[in-house]
């Protein structure tokens, strides 16, 4: 009986309509944005700044991997704004007539990092990537060079250096550049090349060591988006986005590792 | 085609299946057959893996097999490989996400058996042993049959646990399901359909099979 009754309470709370939640200020406007995991933490601080300068526009992020979100937004996925990690995507759902022609823009050039746990004993300080021929480097995670832009910059890297021939066979994938930095930082792996962005956030720095890759060693891997055709609030989304690549984005991103776009 | 996916997949859901199906049979037996404290306990710690996400268990699997965790340091400095990223280590995860999948047909099968005949059996001398061989198991076969199809099914479909532990290698850790998955990722539709589409076939004839075999155990009575 009393288990009846716990059950039945559960299921009243479950199909009946609560009111939300009070939020003050309350957003009148919305934009949801589809967006590159390497900016997981640059655009989480972003959106926050963002808040105190316009308080009327919520913004929403969903973080993922750049061809998911394509192949999604393929579909008209219900997002305003999409923030890829390369160029080419925005560009593809422009000329697919499913991004508003004209609204792409390029708003940062990624760098990438060799990464190790603060108890590795590799010196990659001194030895860069030539660290990752030491035999205790069992297995060098990196995202898929398939598919993750991030991974066909650490592979280019491998290869300009000389040292991919020998790295190759103890290459783990990971599905996104977030995951590729779990496989290092839980341990899994011994060594990852991720997104500079990732490993001097917060939550990466202070649990191990990083080399940046130089840029010579790898194309750039610049990052663009575009707005969809269906976003509900063309003019929030643009306001974010300007915010984004104007001065006060800029300075974010600045301390995220991430350097001005080419031309 | 990615044959390569093809065989691994098969191979994985293979060993899952034997394993699974040695630890499954007597455990099964044990929870059909005996009353004790805490036997509800047990029975909600096999189905947790069906609540749980694959990436939770997926997560806590990365990290139990790599190399800073007892398990994955034992397994290391034993064999000389890594355990996170290899065949064993999704072999691992498939047993531990598959084990309700195994566990409760195999004893709803062995619940199914009529308590009276396992006593009869018993009064006409034969031990434990061989009741459960000549009796239990013939009457309740047809959830070991269940559960060794599901299992093996599961398997050959399962992806959120091999993405999160696998790391996505050629011939050891891309299963067919990550393969697809890859393959939609780099926008190659085409050749993720064919995959798909090979999958769904394989896995349609194999429960179709089943279900017929279940069918004339049941006419038989």
């Amino acid at each position: 009986m009393l288990l009846g009754g716990i059950l039945g309470a559960a299921l009243m709370t479950l199909f009946s309509v609560a009111p939300p939640p009070e939020t003050t200020p309350a957003a009148s406007r919305q934009v949801r944005v589809a967006a590159a995991a390497d900016l997981k933490f640059a655009l989480d601080e972003m959106t926050a700044k963002f808040r105190a300068v316009r308080p009327d526009i919520e913004v929403a992020v969903t973080y993922g991997s750049s061809g998911n979100f394509y192949s999604q937004l393929s579909n008209r996925a219900p997002y305003d704004l999409f923030l890829s990690a390369d160029a080419e995507y925005p560009r593809k759902l422009i000329e697919a007539g499913l991004a508003v022609r004209g609204s792409d823009f390029l708003y940062a050039r990624g760098r990438i990092a060799l990464w190790v746990r603060k108890d590795s004993t590799l010196d990659i300080e001194k030895r860069g990537l030539e660290a990752l021929l030491d035999p205790s480097v069992r297995k060098i995670a990196i995202a898929n060079p398939r598919h993750a832009p991030y991974g066909r910059a650490g592979e280019a890297a491998m290869k300009t250096s000389g040292i991919y021939d020998r790295c190759a066979d103890r290459l783990v994938l990971g599905e996104n550049i977030a995951q590729t930095a779990q496989f290092v930082e839980s341990g899994a792996a011994d060594a990852g090349l991720i997104a500079l962005s990732l490993a001097v956030a917060p939550a990466m720095r202070d649990k191990g060591r990083f080399w940046t890759v130089p840029r010579e060693a790898h194309p750039p891997v610049d990052q663009g988006g575009a707005i969809l055709t269906w976003a509900s609030d063309a003019a929030a989304a643009g306001a974010f986005k300007d915010f984004l690549t104007g001065e006060g984005g800029r300075a974010i991103l600045d301390r995220y590792g991430f350097e001005r776009p080419g031309r | 085609m990615d044959w390569r996916a093809v065989l691994l997949t098969l191979r994985l859901a293979a060993w899952t299946t034997a394993i699974l199906a040695a630890i499954g049979l007597p455990a099964a037996y044990w929870l059909s057959s005996s009353r004790f404290r805490g036997k509800a306990l047990f029975e909600a710690l096999v189905a947790l893996p069906l609540v749980l996400p694959p990436t939770v268990l997926g997560f806590y699997l990365l990290v139990a097999t790599g190399p800073r965790s007892r398990i994955g340091g034992l397994f290391e400095s034993w064999t000389g490989h890594r355990l996170a990223f290899s065949f064993a280590g999704i072999l691992l995860a498939s047993v531990l996400y598959n084990l309700p999948f195994t566990i409760r047909p195999f004893a709803a099968g062995f619940s199914s058996v009529d308590s009276r005949l396992l006593d009869a059996s018993r009064t006409l001398g034969e031990s434990r042993w061989m009741t459960f061989l000549r009796v239990t198991l013939p009457l309740g076969w047809a959830g070991v049959l269940t559960g060794i199809v599901l299992t093996f099914a599961h398997t050959v479909g399962e992806f959120g646990v091999v993405l999160m532990v696998g790391g996505s290698i050629p011939g050891v850790t891309r299963t067919l399901s990550v393969s697809i998955y890859d393959d939609i990722q780099a926008l190659d539709y085409a050749a993720a359909g064919r995959s798909a589409f090979a999958l769904v076939v394989f896995s349609f004839v194999v429960l179709a099979v089943t279900h017929a075999l279940a069918r004339r155990s049941a006419f038989r009575g």
